[in-house]
């Protein structure tokens, strides 16, 4: 059974890509190094492909070179077909749990919100993935970088209901 | 065999993997692919300060921190032990571009003369490292979410409102790299 506080929370956080579709099987935690292994691989296609370049990113929004568009771009081919075949076959979890997909809400935040991380984006050359690639490659003043991005988001949730959304 | 590694590896290569840890992680645990989130986690974790935004039960999410520290160590394990020798190459008129600014050095990925301990006592370097890294913070949680969780994620899943967010992200980063930028990197 849900309570109203469930409820609320749930309206809150379905305005966000986190899941909302979470596992209805309990797993101990060291479960979730298989998640940390997957993002071991990232870690390091991060770094070997430049994508947390400094300078990729100002060529990107130089239009100086393909980059940055051909990796987002495959990205997306892959993970949209991965997507459209999961639905498709009915793929389930390797725990036998279904694969769940929530729809994302329009809100005008997606506009504010998304120039404001583009801004953003564009100066530190970095996207929230790529600033912890970035002081695993050891240039650890990233983490002040890290630390005030923590803020922004701190800040953000002070501020949600004045916010136009 | 091992220098294919070492050297840049191209876009296809990486988008093809990227692309792939969509599937994967909706196949380990019905996840969805999303970076983001994880600053809110780790507000909600550290500083509540009994904001209803994070008031929920982070270790729910706990997974998305594990994906992180996992970014965090293929960032040192790559450095470490699949480094490529030779430089990175740069764009002409980039370069050409920052060494107005007095950017010369372009070895690293990261400028370590934009992005050091010493220069966030500089003007150009504080209003970078913790200006940028606020807008950063408080974009991708106002739009609900960034490069991973719009952009990859919500496009493979045909979602118009992170098509939406992703124009806005590059209309964003267009305006900031050649317009604004240049009188931040003049400072």
């Amino acid at each position: 059974m849900k309570t109203k506080q469930e409820e609320t929370d749930f309206e809150v956080r379905s305005l966000d890509s986190m899941c909302v579709n979470e596992s209805e099987l309990v797993h101990p935690w060291w479960y979730n190094f298989k998640y940390a292994a997957v993002g071991v691989i990232f870690g390091v296609v991060f770094i070997k492909a430049e994508i947390i370049s400094w300078f990729r990113i100002q060529e990107m929004f130089k239009l100086q070179s393909f980059h940055m568009y051909g990796v987002i771009g495959t990205a997306v081919v892959v993970g949209a077909i991965s997507v459209f075949l999961i639905k498709k076959l009915k793929v389930k979890t390797i725990h036998g749990e279904e694969i769940t997909f929530t729809n994302k809400k329009f809100n005008k935040g997606q506009i504010y919100g998304g120039l404001i991380f583009g801004l953003g984006w564009a100066i530190t050359g970095a996207c929230p993935g790529p600033l912890f690639a970035q002081l695993g490659s050891g240039a650890l003043a990233i983490i002040v970088v890290i630390v005030s991005a923590i803020a922004g988001t701190w800040v953000y949730g002070k501020f949600r209901d004045q916010l136009p959304h | 065999m091992f220098e294919t590694i070492t050297k840049p590896w191209p876009w296809y290569t990486a988008g093809l993997i990227i692309g792939l840890i969509v599937p994967t992680l909706l196949i380990l645990g019905n996840k969805h692919f999303g970076i983001s989130s994880n600053l809110r986690h780790i507000c909600a974790a550290c500083f509540p300060s009994n904001i209803p935004f994070f008031k929920y039960d982070w270790k729910k999410e706990s997974w998305n921190l594990f994906f992180i520290g996992g970014i965090l160590v293929g960032g040192i394990i790559s450095t470490q032990y699949l480094s490529s020798p030779d430089p990175v190459i740069i764009h002409p008129d980039l370069a050409k571009d920052l060494t107005q600014f007095g950017i010369t050095d372009f070895s690293g990925l990261v400028p370590a003369q934009l992005f050091s301990f010493e220069s966030l006592f500089t003007l150009r370097g504080l209003i970078m490292m913790v200006g940028g890294g606020f807008l950063v913070g408080f974009g991708t949680r106002y739009a609900g979410g960034c490069t991973s969780g719009h952009a990859i994620m919500g496009l493979s899943n045909l979602q118009w409102p992170s098509l939406v967010a992703t124009i806005c992200f590059m209309i964003g980063g267009f305006l900031m790299t050649n317009l604004i930028l240049p009188y931040i990197l003049a400072l």
